[in-house]
């Protein structure tokens, strides 16, 4: 199995290598690029606020914006892209009083980066100018500025590292670990099966005195090694990569956050994915030996990645939970019960009933796969 | 020794219905003599020689092969046969040794055992320059060579040949009827299947003629030539076969 390229390269080489690199790129491109918009000076235009130059003049002082002239499209110019907002200014600006507040509007266009940016520096801006105006106003009573803060609020996460990395990749690793473990059986599966038949070696170990039971029963243990050892390979890969490009893989977030996983709940995930592993070899053998090629067997086993995605999916989103309904739904209960374990959660009954169908599915799979290498109009197709 | 009677295997086909592929055959081959099974495409050779070496289990009827039973006994029959065909490749990622160690693994031999008949056997067949070589890399003769090794490791007592010269050279062709030969003087039982009249003449000791499943004569090459009062083979073929248009 070691020596077949294919193999090869979508149990270690994928995992190790190209995922890695696909998460620093990421990280990287995310990085530069977010980091090139933030530091961006806003092209803004101001309608309006001819008298009330306080404002103006304010904004044109507002570090990261620059105020260019303006023109009558200058909405259009928004949507071009050529400047990031456009700021409106109500006559009587500067004279309005807290009986008369006046309503500035800011036009920006939703869906681009750096419009957004733009947006959150006026709406900054104009926070602190509010704050500035009742300042001024309370010192013009005699008044003390203090009235403007009455009360402070401090913020604390109570939540340990763990449980933050729960939130952020329980969903994510049981979805990855599903994908990983399917396509780590795919190749090994097609090649152990329609791949011999088309090259005249599954004729050759039929004529020795070697059970088919016992055939089969090798290529699906050669299959499950490959599927856990590409998910295990894959995690470990994942792991490494987040611990040494933290800031590249998640932008700032991770850099001031403190996440982390479990290693034991990592474990625990892996004993549940056993099972898996054996459903996904078991069936992917019974599909791919009925084709006559690898071609052919390709085209039967690459729609069943949706059939797996799509439950892995549904385990991910919020509000789908592990109950004794969704613990009879396979894949998707072991996606749930994943989440769960990585959360800290253990509700032993339901993992215990999760595991036990998963190794009722898997042992039907093995089932069929063993009467599939028994039929000879399977065997023999022609 | 191979005893076939009145073996029969029906296919069931969704266009064609039930295919007789084989039809009561019936016939005997001692050891010490090449048994050929002469027939066009189609003919069911194929399915014959794949029922006595029990890939394929017969619809009806029955086969004995080293005194063991297909039905019966298929795992002994495997053990005790050597089956080689042009359908019967290599795993491209072994070594030539590798190849025969693993199918010595297969037929159950100890190691040491292994390490014995394979350097005789690459001694015999002159492979030890490619011993360490993956089979990807042999050119055709030094594959044939690797097969014939691989069908002969555990030393069996009869040996099935499906159309083993089907698409080879002149140079690698020779190579197994030689090899053919050489397994009937060492007291082999040998079958052998093919569409190649001068084979037939050249190796055979009995020939059965099969056509549409059905075996239509057998004998000696004598024989055959009294019965049809011919002497060229092609034509006792031809008139055996039904078809003598």
């Amino acid at each position: 199995m070691l020596r077949d390229k294919r193999t090869i390269r979508s149990m270690v080489i994928i995992p190790m290598v190209a995922f890695p690199m696909l998460f620093v790129v990421i990280g990287w491109a995310q990085e530069k690029f977010s980091g090139e918009a933030e530091k961006e000076v806003s092209l803004v235009m101001v309608y309006g606020g001819e008298d009330s130059p306080k404002v103006v003049q304010a904004l044109r002082d507002f570090p990261g914006i620059q105020i260019v002239p303006y023109k009558t499209d200058a909405r259009q110019e928004v949507s071009d892209k050529t400047i990031r907002a456009l700021v409106e200014i109500p006559a009587g600006f500067d004279a309005s009083s807290g009986s008369s507040p006046a309503n500035a509007s800011i036009d920006y266009y939703d869906s681009d980066t750096r419009s957004e940016l733009a947006k959150e520096k006026l709406q900054k801006f104009f926070d602190d100018y509010r704050v500035h105006i009742a300042r001024e106003a309370l010192i013009a009573r005699g008044l003390p500025t203090r009235l403007l803060e009455p009360f402070t609020v401090d913020a604390k996460n109570v939540a340990p590292p763990a449980k933050v990395g729960a939130a952020i990749f329980g969903g994510l690793i049981p979805y990855l670990i599903i994908i990983f473990c399917f396509t780590g059986a795919m190749y090994p599966a097609m090649d152990l099966t329609a791949g011999e038949k088309e090259r005249g070696t599954m004729e050759t170990i039929l004529t020795s005195p070697v059970a088919r039971t016992d055939l089969v029963m090798g290529k699906f243990l050669t299959v499950v090694v490959a599927s856990v050892t590409t998910a295990v390979l894959s995690l470990l890969s994942l792991g490494i990569t987040f611990a040494l490009t933290k800031r590249g893989m998640f932008g700032g977030a991770g850099s001031t956050r403190q996440i982390s996983i479990d290693p034991a709940a990592l474990v625990g995930v892996v004993v549940m994915l056993l099972p898996i592993a054996i459903l996904f070899a078991s069936v992917l053998l019974s599909v791919a030996l009925f084709a006559k090629s690898y071609r052919e067997a390709q085209t039967y086993v690459s729609p069943l990645i949706f059939i797996v995605i799509a439950p892995a999916i549904i385990g991910t989103l919020p509000g789908i939970e592990l109950n004794w309904k969704t613990a009879l739904v396979p894949i998707l209960n072991t996606s749930l019960v994943s989440k769960e374990i990585i959360a800290g959660n253990h509700p032993w009954t339901l993992m215990a009933a999760v595991f036990a169908m998963t190794c009722v599915y898997a042992t039907i799979g093995i089932v069929a796969a063993v009467r599939m290498f028994n039929r000879e109009d399977v065997l023999f197709r022609v | 020794m191979i005893e076939a009677h009145e073996l029969s295997k029906v296919f069931s086909d969704k266009k064609r219905g039930d295919v007789r592929a084989a039809d009561s055959i019936s016939f005997r081959c001692e050891p010490g003599q090449i048994y050929g099974l002469l027939g066009a495409n189609g003919a069911g050779k194929t399915t014959t020689l794949r029922m006595l070496a029990t890939i394929l289990s017969p619809t009806s009827g029955t086969a004995s092969v080293a005194g063991f039973d297909v039905v019966r006994e298929p795992a002994q029959v495997r053990a005790h046969i050597g089956f080689l065909s042009t359908a019967t490749a290599l795993y491209d990622r072994l070594t030539a040794a590798e190849t025969v160690e693993y199918f010595g693994q297969l037929y159950g031999l100890d190691s040491a055992t292994i390490a014995r008949r394979t350097s005789e056997i690459f001694k015999t067949l002159d492979m030890e320059e490619f011993r360490d070589r993956r089979c990807a890399k042999l050119s055709t003769g030094m594959k044939q060579k690797v097969s014939i090794a691989r069908t002969l490791i555990h030393d069996p007592p009869v040996m099935i040949f499906d159309e083993p010269t089907n698409g080879l050279d002149v140079m690698a062709a020779r190579s197994i009827t030689d090899f053919i030969r050489q397994c009937r003087d060492r007291g082999k039982t040998v079958i052998f299947s093919t569409h190649v009249m001068t084979e037939v003449e050249k190796l055979c000791d009995r020939i059965g003629i099969i056509h549409g499943g059905r075996l239509r004569t057998e004998g000696t090459l004598d024989d055959l030539r009294r019965r049809y009062a011919k002497s060229n083979l092609e034509e006792i073929f031809v008139e055996a076969s039904g078809d003598g248009r």
